[in-house]
Parts: structure tokens; C-alpha cells; sequence
């Protein structure tokens, strides 16, 4: 089975402090760590998996500036086959619906049965390339898979729903899947299995190799405009205690006694 | 006169809450652009469903075909394509929920409608839309409009708009036949699955102690286990620990796990993505403990604590013990 997996390399903002930058319309992104896109580990482990059982390859793809190659190359390290970054100047500002389309084009010039991205990324949160990439192609698709079971031609799989509820559908092959973290548990990736892939050639393409005009891509390919950015508004906030560990764990215990009924 | 219709979602007989939210914001949208609000059901035998959204409504259209008994992208897409070319509805709500994000993004190619998803926000503005998205898992919210001129397309996260009950609208029955034929379809449901049951029942605890992300490894979950024993409390957690296997499925708490309603809620090490918050907001009282100031968890906490977990829990562990005594 020939599989392409879709990533993104995203600032890791889980425990940072985040600030609105100079622009306003972004955050500022100099102190932060970046990685692979934690829903992407799971798409890109899932396309392993898939290979080591049933043969075939993994070629993944990328859209962004050289900086994506350090994600492209975990990829590689983890056990993709092959990797492609799509770059142009052209691209920046690209929404989830112009995004989706530049992977469509390279998709075009590449033979597979079956492609899977990330349900959504951890910077934009979209939840929509994906799907709006199955549309493009004209195949069908599955959001939120947590579960996937090969068959002929087809497959089986488990759509995430709302109160650890699943939905079992079969699909036709080719088709795309997003995939919903938890599916499995990815590999760990050694820095002398980055090292390995190091030399790797990394293809890249830009519009001009995908039939692309630049009026199709980026903001004005876009359907949507980031007008500007803010910090949340805070709402009444929780009642911040402070002090000693000592005094903090005697208030926590009042707390318990008044509102949770210990004794 | 401009529409705009709102996309029911039920599931197994419900309707389900984001209906309800979706169409109380539609119902004030509609009023400040001066148009119609038409709320569509897909289904079979979806009558009650249509009587009991009639009084929110000024039409409800109603597809009903027995090949809609169950959800599925292809033919709701085929469905809702002819529904609303038809209608040419100025906006178009739908949940961003498993089903919203299944369907939409697709529709709304073939509608070639743009389609802005996950919206905590949406205001008038003349004739353009302001929606207020979140970005990085909620740390920072971002104002967002559409380039091109409508139709739109709007994903409505759930909760983010609360159910204002107004006076009754008339809600006309609006029958579409269906276009759905017998022809083969790429994408066919089997069945629904029920997660497993964990050992303990996270939704009959009165006190529950949930860990996070934070917790950052396996070998530390005893540590806090030690201290929800000593108050009698029960171990839950957030989604990150059950993806990495360290707690079973039974024990999340969020959209995608177990809605609890505890009297208190210790959340420790967790940010408060709005999943969780989803899965929480009926504990009586929250206790936050996490190490950044910002996490969105103390807004929905009334009770703060920013402290690094590893050094508080051991500390607060030792004390209930002592003062238990």
C-alpha cells in the first residue's frame, strides 16, 4: 500500500508563554521550541504501521519553508520512504482551503491508495484541510480515525465521536483519513536515526511545478483573512492562592470539608 | 428575504445540544441581518425531530429517506448540495463536532461557499461577518473574516454559545423530497462501537482528582493517585494521558470521554483545551493547579493554584493525611 502522509511543523505552545507580536496578527514565535504536529505523529506512525504490515511506501509532504525539512526529516527517521516540501514565496498566508489545494496538486503527480493527515494542527486548529483535500481529489474520507483495520480494497474504519462513542464505517481505497491522536503510540525518534537521514534528499516543488497560478494560493487563494490577534478574554478567573505549600494544601483541605463534603 | 439555515444534528433518537446553541445564535443573527431562520433535518422518521424544532424556527425542511438513518458525509453532502442550492441561504451554521467536521469542509467545496470552522464568535458587521476563532489550543483567540462575498459557511464549536430562550416562531414544515437513490456508496457505516466501561465510574464521584499533559510521565501518576486516595477521591485525567495509554479511556474527562459533574474538581497539570473544559463545567467547585499563570484552565476554575505540580501534590498529600487524622 502506497501511503502519503500530510504534515506541519507548528511552535510548541502547550507550556509557553505566549505574547501577540508586533504585527498583531501572530504571536511572537522567537522563543519558542517547534515540532512536528503532535496529531501528525499519530499520521505518520499509522502510515508506518501500515507498511511494516502490508508492504508499499510512505512519501511525506509538506508545505513551508525550509525550517519543515527538521520535521520532514523526523518523518524519514521514523520510517518514511520519501519526502517532499512544497515551498514558494507564493504559498505564505495560504488558509486551510488554499493550503488544501497546493497538496492537491502535488498529490496529483503521485501515485498512492491512501492518504492520511493529522485531524487538525495545534497552531490554526482548522480540522479542515484534510477533508477539504478528499473533496479536491474527488475520494472519499473519514474525519477523526482512531481505528484502522485493512481490508481487500477497503477499509474498516473507527470515526472518534462525542462521549467515547465510535462510528464504524467501511471505505473504498483511495481515500483520506484524518487521524485523531491516540490511534497508536509513535516511535521515538533517536538523534542517530536523524543523523541517518540526515543527507536525504528533500524534492521540493513550488507553483510553477504544480500547475498552480500564485492568484489560487495563499491569502488571495485564501477564503479567510486573520484580521488580528488578542489574548483570550479573561473571564472572572478562579480565586489565585497563594502562600506556603504547607498553607496552600490547609485551604485546599478546607475547600474539600466545605464543598466536597470530606471529613 | 436572506435565510439562514441551521444544520440539526441528532444522533441515535437526540437531538443533540449544538442544535439548540446553533440556533439561538442563528436566531439573533438572524435578527440583526434581517433574515429568515430555516433550521434542516436529515433522517428517516424524523417527524418528532421537526415538531420539536418548529417553535425555533420560521421553516424547518425536513429530509426524510431511510437511506438518512444513520450519518454519513456522502449523503448528507448530496442532500444538503441540492437543499441549499435551492434555498441559497445567506449563512449556513453546522456543529464543529465528529459530524460537522466529517461533512462540512467537503460541502463546502462543492458549494464552493467558504467555510470558516471552530467559531467562538460571530458578529454582523454591514454586510461582512466577524467570527473569533482560538488558536493555539485556546491561548490565543484571533478575529477572522471572509475574503470573497457570501454565501458562508460557519462550524459552531459546541458550547461556545449558550440556548436564550425567546418568544416562538411559527416553523412551517417544509417537506424535500429526497435525492438520495440506490446507487453504491465509497463510505458505508457498520455500526456504532461503546468505549469500555473503566473499573471505576468517574461520573458517580464526588471529588475527582484529573491529571494532564503535565503530568509528563507515567512513573508520576501514583504520586497522585496516593493523594486522591487520602481524600477520598477518585483518579480521572484529561485527553493526552489516555492517548499516551497511561490511563484507560474510562477515565477521560471532555467531549470526547465522560461528562462529570463531581462537587469538586481538582485539575492538576491540565490547561483546560475546551474539550476538557467541555467534560467539567458541571462540578460544583474547580481547583487549578498548574505552573503557567495564563493556562486557560483557572478561567474555568474558582479556585487557583500556580505551583509546579511535582513539588505541591507531595506536600498537599502529606497534609490532608495529618489533618485526616
Amino acid at each position: 500500500m502506497n501511503i502519503i502522509v500530510c504534515i506541519k511543523r507548528v511552535p510548541e505552545t502547550t507550556d509557553a508563554d505566549v505574547f501577540v507580536d508586533k504585527s498583531g496578527k501572530d504571536i511572537d514565535k522567537s522563543g519558542l521550541v517547534f515540532d512536528l504536529n503532535e496529531w501528525d505523529s499519530y499520521a505518520i506512525e499509522e502510515a508506518i504501521l501500515l507498511k511494516e504490515k502490508l508492504g508499499g511506501t510512505v512519501t511525506v509532504l509538506s508545505m513551508g519553508g525550509e525550517d519543515s525539512n527538521e520535521s520532514l526529516r523526523k518523518c524519514l527517521a521514523m520510517g518514511g520512504d520519501d519526502a517532499i516540501r512544497l515551498t514558494d514565496p507564493a504559498f505564505d498566508g495560504s488558509d486551510g482551503f488554499a493550503t488544501a489545494k497546493v497538496l492537491a496538486e502535488a498529490i496529483r503527480k503521485i501515485p498512492f491508495d491512501l492518504i492520511l493527515t493529522g485531524t487538525q494542527a495545534e497552531d490554526d486548529g482548522y480540522a479542515q484541510v484534510g477533508v477539504v483535500l478528499a473533496e479536491l481529489l474527488g475520494i472519499p474520507h473519514a474525519a477523526l480515525v482512531n481505528r484502522i483495520e485493512v481490508q481487500d480494497k477497503k477499509l474498516k474504519v473507527h470515526r472518534e465521536l462525542e462521549g467515547g462513542l465510535e462510528e464504524v464505517f467501511e471505505i473504498d481505497l483511495p481515500a483520506v483519513l484524518t487521524i485523531q491522536t491516540g490511534i497508536n503510540e509513535p516511535r521515538y525518534v533517536s538523534i542517530m536515526g536523524i543523523r541517518k537521514v540526515a543527507k536525504k534528499e528533500i524534492k521540493t516543488f513550488g507553483t510553477s511545478d504544480l500547475n498552480l497560478k500564485t492568484e489560487e494560493v495563499g491569502f488571495s487563494g485564501s477564503h479567510i483573512r486573520l484580521e488580528k490577534v488578542f489574548l483570550p478574554p479573561v473571564g472572572e478567573g478562579a480565586q489565585m492562592l497563594e502562600g506556603k505549600p504547607e498553607d496552600l494544601a490547609l485551604t485546599v483541605f478546607n475547600i474539600l470539608k466545605d464543598k466536597g463534603g470530606l471529613t | 428575504m436572506k435565510e439562514i439555515i441551521v444544520i440539526a444534528e441528532h444522533r441515535r433518537g437526540e437531538l443533540r445540544d449544538i442544535t439548540w446553541e446553533m440556533l439561538s445564535k442563528g436566531r439573533q443573527l438572524a435578527e440583526s441581518m434581517g433574515a429568515d431562520l430555516g433550521v434542516a433535518v436529515l433522517g428517516k422518521g424524523v417527524n418528532p425531530f421537526a415538531d420539536a424544532l418548529k417553535s425555533k424556527a420560521k421553516r424547518v425542511f425536513v429530509v426524510d429517506d431511510e437511506r438518512l438513518e444513520v450519518y454519513n458525509s456522502e449523503t448528507y453532502e448530496k442532500v444538503l448540495m441540492q437543499l441549499i442550492t435551492e434555498r441559497k441561504p445567506s449563512l449556513i451554521l453546522v456543529g464543529h463536532t465528529a459530524t460537522g467536521m466529517d461533512f462540512a469542509p467537503s460541502l463546502s467545496v462543492r458549494l464552493k461557499m467558504p467555510l470558516a470552522t471552530d467559531c467562538i464568535g460571530i458578529d454582523v458587521n454591514g454586510e461582512d461577518l466577524l467570527l473569533t476563532r482560538q488558536l493555539y489550543g485556546g491561548k490565543i483567540n484571533a478575529s477572522v473574516s471572509f475574503l470573497k462575498q457570501g454565501p458562508y459557511m460557519v462550524s459552531v464549536r459546541p458550547g461556545a454559545f449558550p440556548v436564550v430562550e425567546k418568544e416562538t416562531l411559527p416553523g412551517e414544515i417544509v417537506y424535500i423530497p429526497s435525492p438520495l437513490t440506490d446507487e453504491g456508496l465509497a463510505k458505508r457505516f457498520i455500526q456504532y462501537v461503546e468505549a469500555a466501561v473503566g473499573e471505576v465510574d468517574i461520573t458517580q464521584a464526588d471529588i475527582l482528582v484529573s491529571i494532564g499533559r503535565g503530568i509528563k510521565d507515567a512513573e508520576n501518576i501514583p504520586m497522585v493517585k496516593e493523594f486522591a486516595d487520602a481524600i477520598g477521591g477518585v483518579l480521572a485525567c484529561s485527553r493526552p494521558v489516555v492517548d499516551k495509554k497511561w490511563l484507560p479511556k474510562g477515565c477521560q474527562v471532555g467531549t470526547s470521554g465522560k461528562t462529570v459533574k463531581p462537587k469538586v474538581y481538582i485539575a492538576i497539570g491540565i490547561s483546560g483545551a475546551f474539550q476538557h473544559v467541555a467534560g467539567m463545567k458541571g462540578a460544583g467547585t474547580v481547583i487549578a493547579i498548574n505552573k503557567d499563570p495564563k493556562a486557560p484552565i483557572f478561567n474555568a476554575a474558582q479556585y487557583g493554584i500556580v505551583a509546579d505540580l511535582f513539588k505541591i501534590v507531595p506536600v498537599l498529600k502529606d497534609k490532608v493525611k495529618e489533618l485526616r487524622k
